[in-house]
Formats: C-alpha cells, structure tokens, sequence
C-alpha cells in the first residue's frame, strides 16, 4: 500500500490526467444502462460523502446529518423546476445555496459542543428536515412526493439517458474535488484541520474557531445540496423516505471505510460500498448485517480508513499505542 | 498608566479555591519576565487570565492599556498575545513545518474565495507562510526537522516547536509556561540562549518556570506567586535574597501558610 501511494505521488498530475481519461472513456464501451446507473450512483456517493468528509474528517466535526442537506437540494430543486417552471441550472445553485443556509443555521448550535453533542444535534436536524419534508403537504406533496421534475437541457441538449447524466455527475465530482483540494490546501484548509487536531491550541494562534467551523459546515452542505438537486432530476421523483437516517450511514460509512480526512478516500469509499451493494444484492437485507461488520473491522484495524494516513489524527489511537510500548515509561517519568 | 501586559487585582477562583488571588503585575517591552512559585501556587491560571482562556473573578486584565479582561482567547491572541503550554499542545499528527505555517495564521487573510481562484492575496499569503516558517524554523535551530511528524519528536524538541509555532505569528507578547521542563540539561541551556537571543532582537517574553536557576539566569524581572498571592517581585538578586521567597520554595505548605499570612510586605 506504501508503496503503491510513494508512487502515485510522485506522478500524481500524470495519474490523475490518465484516471479522468479513463473515467471519461471507459463507458463509452457499451456497458448495460443498469451498469451505467452504478457508475451514476459511485460517482454522485463519492460528492456526497467527499462534502460530508470536509466536515467530518478536515475539521473534525462528527456530522451525522448530511442527509438533511441533501434532502433539501432535493426538494428545492424539484419545487422550483415542476412548481415555477425555472431552468435546471440557476436552481441547482438554489440547491446548493439552500442547503449551505441550513448548515450556517445548525452550525451555530454546535459551535459548543463536541463529540457526541455535536453528532446527536446533526442527526436531529437531519430528521427535522426530513419530517417537515414528509408533512408539509402544501409545498412538498407529502408521501406522495413530487414526481414529473423535469429534465434538464444545456443548450439545447437534454439529459436524458444514464450515460449523460454520468458525464454530469463525474463534471461536478471533478469540480468539487478541485475546489476541495485548492481549499485544503490553503489557510483556510489549514485552519480546519488545526480546528481537528487540537481547538485549543488553534484559537492561541488566533484561529477564529465559530466563523471556521461554520463556513466548513456550510460547504460540505452546499455540495450535498448540489448533488440533491441533481439526483431530483435524475430519478425525476422524490420523496422523503429516501432522506432517513440510514441514508446518513449509508454515506458516513464510505468515509469510514474510504479514510477521512483524505480526497481519495471517499472515492474508493463510494466504490466499495455501492459494488458490495451489487454483489451482496442476492443477500437482500442481509447485506446490511456486511456492511455494519465491515465497518466495525475498519474501525478496529484501520480507523484511518483504507486511504488514511497510518500517521493521521484518526489512527491516533494506534500510534499511541506503538509509542507507549516503544518509549515505555518513559514519558511518565517526565511528567 | 502603561505596560505592555498588565494586571490590575486580578483573581480567580473556583468555586472556594483562591487560584490567583489580587495580582498586579506590569510587564514592560523588552522585559523577560518571569514567573515562579511551587506547585499549584496559580501560575498556570494566571497565565491562562491573561489569555482568555478563564475571565478573572475580579480584576482587570490590560494589554496595550486596552482591557482584555472579557476578550475571548482569539481576540487576544489577535492584539499580539503568543503562548504556550505547560502540557505541549501541538498538531500531533501533523509535520513541523504544517505547525508554524498555522502559527502564519494571523499575518495572513487568504478566505475561501481567494483559495478557490487563487488570487493574488492566496499567491501571496502561501509565500509568506513558506518563507516565514522556514526562517522562523532555522532561527529556532529546527530547520531539520522541518517535515518531521510533531508527535514523533522528543519532549524537549516539542517544546522548542511550540515556542517556534507561537513565534510565527509575531507576538508582542511571547508567554511561556514551563518552556524548560522535560528538558535535559544540554537543552535547558540551549532554551535559555535562544530565549537570550530573542529578547535581544526586541522579543518581550513572560514565561512561568521551576527551575529556579534558569529563572535567575534569564529574567530580568521576577514575581513570586504562593497559594495565588504575589509575595514577592523584583530583580533576580532581590528576589533570591528574599526570606518569604525562599521558605515559600523550600520550606513545605505549612511554612507557606505563616507566609501567606505576613505577606503584605
Ligand atoms: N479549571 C480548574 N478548576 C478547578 N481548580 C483548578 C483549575 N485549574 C487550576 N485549579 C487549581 O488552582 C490551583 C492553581 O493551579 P495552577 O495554576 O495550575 O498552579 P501552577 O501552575 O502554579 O502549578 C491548583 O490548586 C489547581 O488545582
Ligand atoms: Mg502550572
């Protein structure tokens, strides 16, 4: 595995032009339109639980809600487009924008707390969203949902089929990685993971700690909101049974076992979680029972996920672990 | 009225335990002031007033005769206060240099918008937290382990990062609880020199320590706290020449308490 990462590092512009190459031409290959539909749902996981992992893993603030934000690209979306009859594209911004307004919102009531607190206020807010979705039948059709969301055309070209709307989902994975990436790797990035790694420590260098994790909530949300208002009009039916809470796990475990706090990780996190959904699919529910076991087994023995650092906060545990037998008592004696 | 920190009353309790309890202390520019006292006499928390991390009880809390007694940690930080800690707090899992260049936080602006389209204000802002790091780094004698995991250093190393990463945002003010302990002896003098060194280059430091020696060698100035009262302040010679002081440090807590008691010299 080290060896494999020394590797691509050293070529990674070269690897990385060579992976978009192939991920823009391999299913030009004649693939099935149901295996279209599975390379649809990797690359729209991998955006979701890529937003969810700026929170979770950059700054350390264990959100369990990012279904509520997606829910809300969602219904924003297919409201605007069937209800107003407004065009796909300033809508999918509408998507993004009203879903980084409930993440600045829910923000502020976590800026305190930590942890545990911390996740139980986003799995609620999840399900208030939810559950306004579910009973507000004037604006969001209840349990019936909405259905009829229009396609949506970029001059004059209709999406319409599993290949084009892969060529849209893969369009907003490789911006929202780019951006993502340029962040990370700024002041701004820099600020998140000092947020993660140690608060105290980062407000005595004057990092302004709310505003940083409000903005952090807010721009995982806002791509979870795009990725909603995109799966509207790609199923052209919603309705809010599909925005639970297992949803939220659904999307948390890719990051745990991709490895947060890294780019890649949710990418391999998304293709491992919806290929074993194809491959246990003759298990039915079962396949749950897999995914709760894999999960717990990556926890025990690579909490950094399958991408994460060895060295990183989230293997922390671990490399305690190693020092204290390898220092021994050492460090106590100082103290 | 001036100073560059200064204490007017301050206390802090907790509950029923006086931690620090009426202090006044100035702390001009381009002193190095030093702190002392045994275990539990308040130090730490009173240097933890002056930061923001606790509000006083009572007091008032000045820096640049502006009050910061109210001031959260960050806006403190943001007037020039630097500091460190009795228990090093630094990004474990992260390298050296990724340390300091947090510590460039506060003297750059670079927002979200600037990192995605890499404006000028990013360009030049990345630059800047390189070179700054990098001198701040090779001033401190840390250049090697640049790319270094924080974690996997040893203690006194630590030490010397954390003083570093503060350093890195230019503060007026550079506080230092317990900057020596854990060091070796080879260590401790070569802290002692860079602290030296610094001060001379303009640097004002105000830092907590134990080891009595180092004080007296590297302190131009020196308060004594015991059970959170001053019971003393002066020049190194006068402070070590002084009766309280020295059955405050050597004598056990009961003999601190007669002390306590007559302190109001
Ligand atoms: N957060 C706190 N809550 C309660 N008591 C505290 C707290 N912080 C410090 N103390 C108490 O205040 C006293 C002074 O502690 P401290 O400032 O750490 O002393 P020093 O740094 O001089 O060794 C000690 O008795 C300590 O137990
Ligand atoms: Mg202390």
């Amino acid at each position: 595995m080290s060896k494999i990462k020394a590797f691509v590092g050293k070529h990674r512009s070269l690897m990385l032009t060579a992976a978009l190459v192939f991920a823009i031409v391999f299913p030009l290959f004649g693939f099935k339109k149901s295996m279209v539909r599975i390379f649809c749902r990797i690359l729209m996981y991998f955006t979701l639980a890529g937003s969810l992992n700026i929170t979770n893993g950059y700054s350390g603030q264990t959100s369990l809600g990012h279904a509520g934000f997606y829910c809300i690209g969602a219904y924003v979306m297919a409201i605007l487009t069937t209800r107003f009859q407004i065009s796909f594209w300033p809508v999918l911004l509408l998507s993004g924008i009203g879903a980084a307004v409930a993440g600045l919102i829910i923000s502020v009531p976590t800026l305190r707390l930590k942890g545990i607190y911390l996740s139980i206020i986003t799995l609620g807010a999840s399900e208030v969203i939810r559950i306004i979705a579910l009973n507000w039948e004037g604006v969001t059709g209840g349990s019936f949902g909405i259905k009829d969301i229009p396609r949506p055309t970029f001059f004059g070209f209709t999406f319409d089929s599993p290949l084009k709307f892969y060529y849209l989902f893969l369009g907003v994975a490789v911006i929202f990685l780019l951006i993502s990436y340029r962040l990370i790797h700024s002041r701004v990035g820099r600020s998140w993971m000092s947020i993660r790694e140690n608060e105290l420590a980062a407000k005595s260098l004057g990092v302004r700690t709310a505003p940083a994790k409000m903005m952090n909530f807010a721009y995982g949300a806002f791509w979870a909101g795009i990725i909603g208002g995109i799966y509207a009009v790609y199923v052209q039916y919603i309705d809010s049974a599909v925005f639970s809470l297992d949803e939220g796990f659904n999307i948390m475990s890719m990051i745990i076992i991709g490895g947060q706090g890294t780019l890649i990780g949710p990418i391999v996190g998304s293709i491992v979680v919806n290929g074993l959904t194809e491959l246990l699919r003759p298990i039915g529910v079962w396949r749950f029972v897999m995914y709760a076991a894999l999960i717990i087994v990556m926890m025990w023995f690579r909490p950094q996920g399958l991408m994460g650092e060895s060295n990183s906060i989230l293997a922390g545990a671990k490399i305690k672990m190693r020092k204290a037998g390898k220092t021994g008592g050492k460090k106590e004696a100082i103290s | 009225m001036s100073g560059l920190l200064r204490t007017e009353g301050v206390c802090c309790y907790f509950g029923g335990l006086k931690a620090v309890d009426n202090v006044d202390m100035q702390v001009e520019p381009g002193d190095i002031f030093g702190i002392i006292g045994p275990n539990g006499a308040g130090k730490t928390t009173f240097f933890n007033v002056c930061s923001g991390i606790y509000k006083p009880t009572h007091g008032k809390v000045y820096f640049c005769d502006q009050d910061i007694s109210n001031m959260s940690q960050e806006a403190i930080s943001h007037l020039g206060v630097g500091r460190t800690f009795q228990t090093t707090q630094l990004f474990q899992f992260m390298s050296v240099l990724e340390n300091v260049k947090i510590g460039c936080h506060m003297g750059t602006k670079t927002n979200m918008f600037d990192a995605i389209f890499h404006t000028k204000t990013y360009r030049a802002d990345e630059q800047y937290a390189e070179e700054k790091s990098m001198e701040t780094l090779r001033n401190a004698g840390l250049e090697q382990y640049a790319n270094t995991l924080a974690g996997n250093l040893s203690y006194g190393i630590q030490r010397r990062v954390e003083i570093a990463r503060s350093l890195a945002s230019s503060p007026k003010i550079l506080m230092l609880d317990e900057p020596a302990a854990g060091m070796n002896r080879l260590e401790t003098d070569a802290l002692r020199d860079f602290l030296k060194e610094l001060n001379a280059k303009g640097q004002t430091i105000l830092l907590i320590e134990h080891d009595m020696k180092f004080v007296m060698n590297c302190c131009n100035r020196i308060m004594v706290l015991n059970f959170g009262e001053k019971i003393c302040e002066g020049s190194p010679e006068f402070v070590s020449g002084n009766k309280e002081v020295q059955t405050a440090y050597f004598g056990s807590r009961t003999f601190g308490k007669d002390v306590e008691a007559n302190a109001e010299n």
